[in-house]
């Protein structure tokens, strides 16, 4: 058992000087000092509101209130929604959407906390690297499981037998699709939710000889309750905001996102698009307002005095967790193992020949090595960019003294990107940006504002990550830093940060791939000398190349795994010595 | 030594080359992107001064693009885009109209009807039946010679067609039939023929890519993808039926407001030369100049007869209508019960 913990430590030495009468004068201008403090921070938050607003709101604005005007630009009311209400059967695109989404974020959250459990509650071997399986899929582009799903479930798919004659393309093949890319974030932020759990409530369940099933359901699950219904909020937002998979492997079964990629690319009627895009952010509002609710019965469940979660040593336990780990992590190496093996095959299914000819990309239109090193640049620099903004704006909102509405506002802010399908904020991004009065419209068609626009796309995980890992540190830290006259800027740099370091390595990776991976807002974006290789992954297989397509596709991936790998690296040595250091020495 | 030498050798070649490619023009275009390198090369053969910086896309990402820019464009020609796609920027007056030199020698069909037209024609892009011959005999399917055989009950769950309300090339078919047929009868056979697709897509070369790889039997496309596959060595059987092909014009055209008006009339100029229209030719088997084509690998040696007197005119201004029909007839939103 380790004897020293940092807060601890704090409150003794703390005690005395406040009470001391000769510091009164003192207390005083500390007094001061703490209001200007919090009007500082009350200024960074809205300043970050307002960058928020630049890079998401202005611009959905600009294409969103296209929704109340005609094509000439003038106002009438909700004549779009009446008539596309109107135009039939959007009810079966609505109730479609509903339960495509519900049923695939019922399966992933139970496959992540299942995961997830395994992961941090068992003592399987080599959970390391369980943890880099399980992430794959977000380091693959999207048409990447397209094409494995229809490999291996199409008509002429190795098995296809497992269908029961029922069919890939339509609501199975868009469910398998987006379990296979929303899994990883609902991972993400459960792991973040478990990892950090407080021993002391399994020591307190040992000893009141509680049963393993009775432990798991009154201590991790309630542990894990605000990761779960994060995670939830979070896979049902994707799901039914992609139009990506449906797309690709829906056929003609219809669901609301696919309706704007008709609307918009099919028809060039932008109006309309704005309207199911309006239409699409309700259930994501109600998902959004559900998680605000459950959110204010949260609190910290790794206090000042936790002590670190050790799971003993049980056999059983491990092979359950094992048992758990099993499908998810078979059905994602299909997947993977499928799209590495058709980016060697010739022509498929009539000629399976295996070659490395489909990786010689400098031979290759649509970009070639080019758009690869584009593509890196723009990763690297949503990686920078995007890390530094996410921390800091969800330090100042959970760490610092805010009112409740700037909290409430930034939440709301900071989570609607998820809402939006990458398609709808792509566009609005040329409305805003491309405006000639827009004063920084020299971005356009620069690397900078493929940078901004994925920062913007992807903000909403990385910030519920970022909370979940500072809403775990009890607020202790700061008051007892306060009461050592450390300001909270030092709390920052020598409590909070090093703390908060693996999830602060998790949402930077998470930035890095997406950014390597997005297609649907860059496509909009892009200019002559920034195309991305996601987008000639798209282009060739458009093009009937689907060999080189899987095989660029399989380019990106090993890049995409290969910065998994430092980030695997450094979140060891971090936890090895931030452990130390929270343990302290006996 | 001798590195700085092949160095010094390539900064001046470099500086050659800078010298001359003095403008610079954004062309936005829905071109194959394995064709832009030939495209642009031979343009430069005859204008080493003008730079091409291509933005490729699908032509409804482009077309989407093309009109959110409309408040401060960044394209200066678009070299490659659907006729449909172009109507759509000339009626919104994003395009600059101009006479080309040569513009009397393209035929009228080819071109915006405009004294000065908006948009100049380079080649036609015509519809065909993608059938995978092998998975055809495997279904012991009769290869079809006609639209009308294609609703035979034989082809049951064998055919792959792209939505028109998602892909230009959906339209040109759904607008072909109504043109060909008339109205009542072009439904009657649409009815026919939705008994038999086991899909609609979203994308235009989807369906053949679809038969390309066996997924299904029978695609409905167009022929330039379905000739590309079989070059890439696809078992595919090009089908062109009689009755007639729905048929769409690629043409360029000078997006307004550019500052570059000088090369981007050259580059329009170039583009309706008789080398531009034979390498046009080289992928495509009508091209805007008469008497210019040869036949064209894979494509039929008669395709300017086989394709329809296209209106375009009547399939623009009845576009949202059949749309709406189609959609309440088959679209799946109304399907699903």
């Amino acid at each position: 058992m380790p004897s020293f913990h940092p807060g601890k430590t704090f409150m003794m030495d703390s005690s005395v000087p406040l009470t001391s009468p000769s510091r009164r004068a003192g207390a005083l201008s500390e007094l001061r000092q703490r209001v200007t403090g919090r009007w500082l921070f009350a200024l960074l938050l809205v300043l970050g509101c307002a960058v928020l607003s630049l890079l998401v709101l202005a611009p959905l604005y600009t294409l969103l209130s296209k929704s109340v005007e005609n094509k000439a630009g003038d106002f009438v009311g909700l004549d779009n929604f009446a008539h596309y209400l109107s135009s039939g059967g959007i009810e079966s695109a609505f109730f479609n959407s509903l339960w495509v989404a519900g049923l695939s974020t019922l399966v992933v959250v139970g496959l992540a906390f299942m995961a997830a459990w395994a992961l941090t509650r068992t003592r399987l071997p080599m959970t390391g690297w369980i943890r880099g399986v399980l992430v794959l899929p977000i380091l693959a582009p999207s048409l990447l499981p397209a094409i494995s799903l229809v490999y291996l479930f199409g008509n002429q798919g190795v098995l296809k037998s497992w269908l029961f004659g029922a069919e890939i393309y339509g609501p199975i093949g868009i469910i398998m699709g987006s379990c296979f890319w929303t899994f990883p974030h609902a991972l993400m932020i459960l792991l973040t939710a478990m990892d950090n759990a407080d021993g002391r409530h399994y020591e307190a369940a040992t000893a009141l000889k509680a049963s393993p099933w009775r432990t798991f359901w009154t201590v991790t699950v309630p542990g894990a309750r605000y990761g779960l219904v994060s995670a939830a909020f979070v896979v049902f937002t994707l799901v039914i905001t992609d139009f990506g998979v449906p797309k690709v492997i829906g056929g003609q079964f219809d669901v609301l996102a696919t309706d704007i990629y008709k609307q918009v690319i099919g028809q060039q009627k932008f109006e309309m698009g704005a309207v199911v895009s309006v239409l699409l952010l309700l259930p994501a509002m109600l998902a959004f307002l559900a998680d605000r609710y459950v959110q204010r019965k949260q609190s910290a469940s790794f206090t000042a005095r936790s002590v670190p979660y050790r799971p003993r040593r049980d056999h059983r336990r491990d092979v359950i967790g094992a048992v758990m780990l099993a499908p998810t992590i078979l059905f994602i190496l299909a997947i993977i193992g499928m799209a590495v093996y058709a980016s060697f095959v010739t022509f498929w299914p009539y000629n399976l020949e295996l070659s490395l000819n489909n990786y010689q990309f400098g031979r290759m239109d649509g970009g070639g090595w080019g758009a690869y090193t584009n593509s890196l640049q723009m990763a690297l620099g949503t990686m920078v960019i995007g890390t530094l903004l996410v921390f800091f704006n969800a330090w100042l909102m959970e760490r610092t003294p805010q009112p409740r509405l700037l909290t409430g506002v930034f939440q709301f802010l900071s989570l609607l990107p998820l809402a939006v399908p990458g398609l709808v904020l792509g566009l609005s991004y040329i409305f805003f940006f491309n405006h000639p009065d827009n004063p920084i419209n020299g971005i356009y068609g620069t690397l900078f504002i493929l940078i901004l626009c994925t920062v913007s796309h992807f903000y909403a995980v990385s910030h519920l990550t970022a909370v979940t890992a500072l809403k775990q540190l009890d607020q202790e830290f700061e008051a007892v830093g306060e009461s050592l006259k450390a300001s909270r800027w030092r709390v920052l740099f020598t409590v909070t940060l090093p703390l908060c370091l693996p999830a602060i390595l998790d949402v930077a990776l998470y930035l890095f791939v997406n950014a390597m991976t997005t297609v649907s807002a860059v496509v909009f974006l892009y200019g002559h000398d920034s195309q991305l290789a996601s987008v000639a992954v798209l282009n060739m297989d458009e093009a009937g190349d689907i060999a080189p397509a899987a095989a660029m596709a399989i380019l990106i991936t090993t890049t995409c795994a290969a910065a998994k790998l430092i980030q695997g690296g450094l979140r060891f040595w971090v936890d090895r010595s931030t452990r130390a250091w929270r343990q302290g020495t006996e | 030594m001798k590195h700085l030498k092949k160095a010094l050798a390539l900064t001046a070649l470099m500086a050659a080359v800078n010298a001359n490619a003095q403008t610079e023009l954004t062309v936005y275009t829905a071109v194959e992107a394995e064709d832009l390198k030939k495209y642009a090369a031979r343009f430069n053969e005859d204008h080493p001064d003008i730079k091409i910086n291509w933005v490729r896309d699908s032509t409804g990402v482009i077309t989407a693009r093309l009109l959110a820019e409309k408040e401060n464009p960044q394209a200066d020609v678009v070299w490659g885009l659907a006729g449909t796609s172009l109507l759509l920027l000339k009626n919104e007056g994003m395009l600059t109209p101009y006479a080309p030199e040569g513009l009397e020698k393209l035929s009228p069909k080819f071109r915006d009807r405009d004294e000065t037209p908006s948009w100049v024609g380079m080649d036609a892009w015509m519809a065909a039946v993608c059938v995978n011959t092998i998975e055809a005999e495997k279904n012991n399917l009769p290869m079809p010679t006609s639209w009308q055989d294609l609703t035979k009950p034989v082809y049951r769950g064998h055919v792959v067609m792209p939505n028109p309300n998602s892909s230009g090339t959906g339209f040109l078919d759904v607008s072909a039939w109504l043109q060909l047929m008339g109205e009542d009868k072009g439904w009657e056979f649409m009815d026919g023929l939705h008994q038999n697709i086991s899909r609609y897509t979203h994308s235009g070369s989807k369906p053949c890519k679809m038969a390309a790889s066996g997924e299904t039997s029978i695609g409905v496309s167009f022929a330039f993808r379905g000739a590309r596959l079989k070059e890439k060595g696809a078992p595919l059987e090009l089908v062109f039926p009689e009755e007639g092909l729905g048929w769409e014009v690629e043409a360029t055209a000078i997006v307004d407001g550019t500052d570059k008006l000088e090369a981007a009339q050259t580059l329009v100029d170039w583009s309706i030369t008789r080398q531009a229209m034979e390498m046009y030719n080289e992928g495509y088997a009508i091209v805007a100049m008469p008497g210019v084509a040869q036949p064209v690998e894979h494509f039929p040696a008669n395709a300017e007869a086989l394709i329809i007197d296209n209106d375009f005119g009547w399939a623009a201004s009845n576009r949202e209508a059949i749309l709406t029909e189609w959609a309440r007839r088959y679209d799946g939103k109304s399907e699903a019960k």
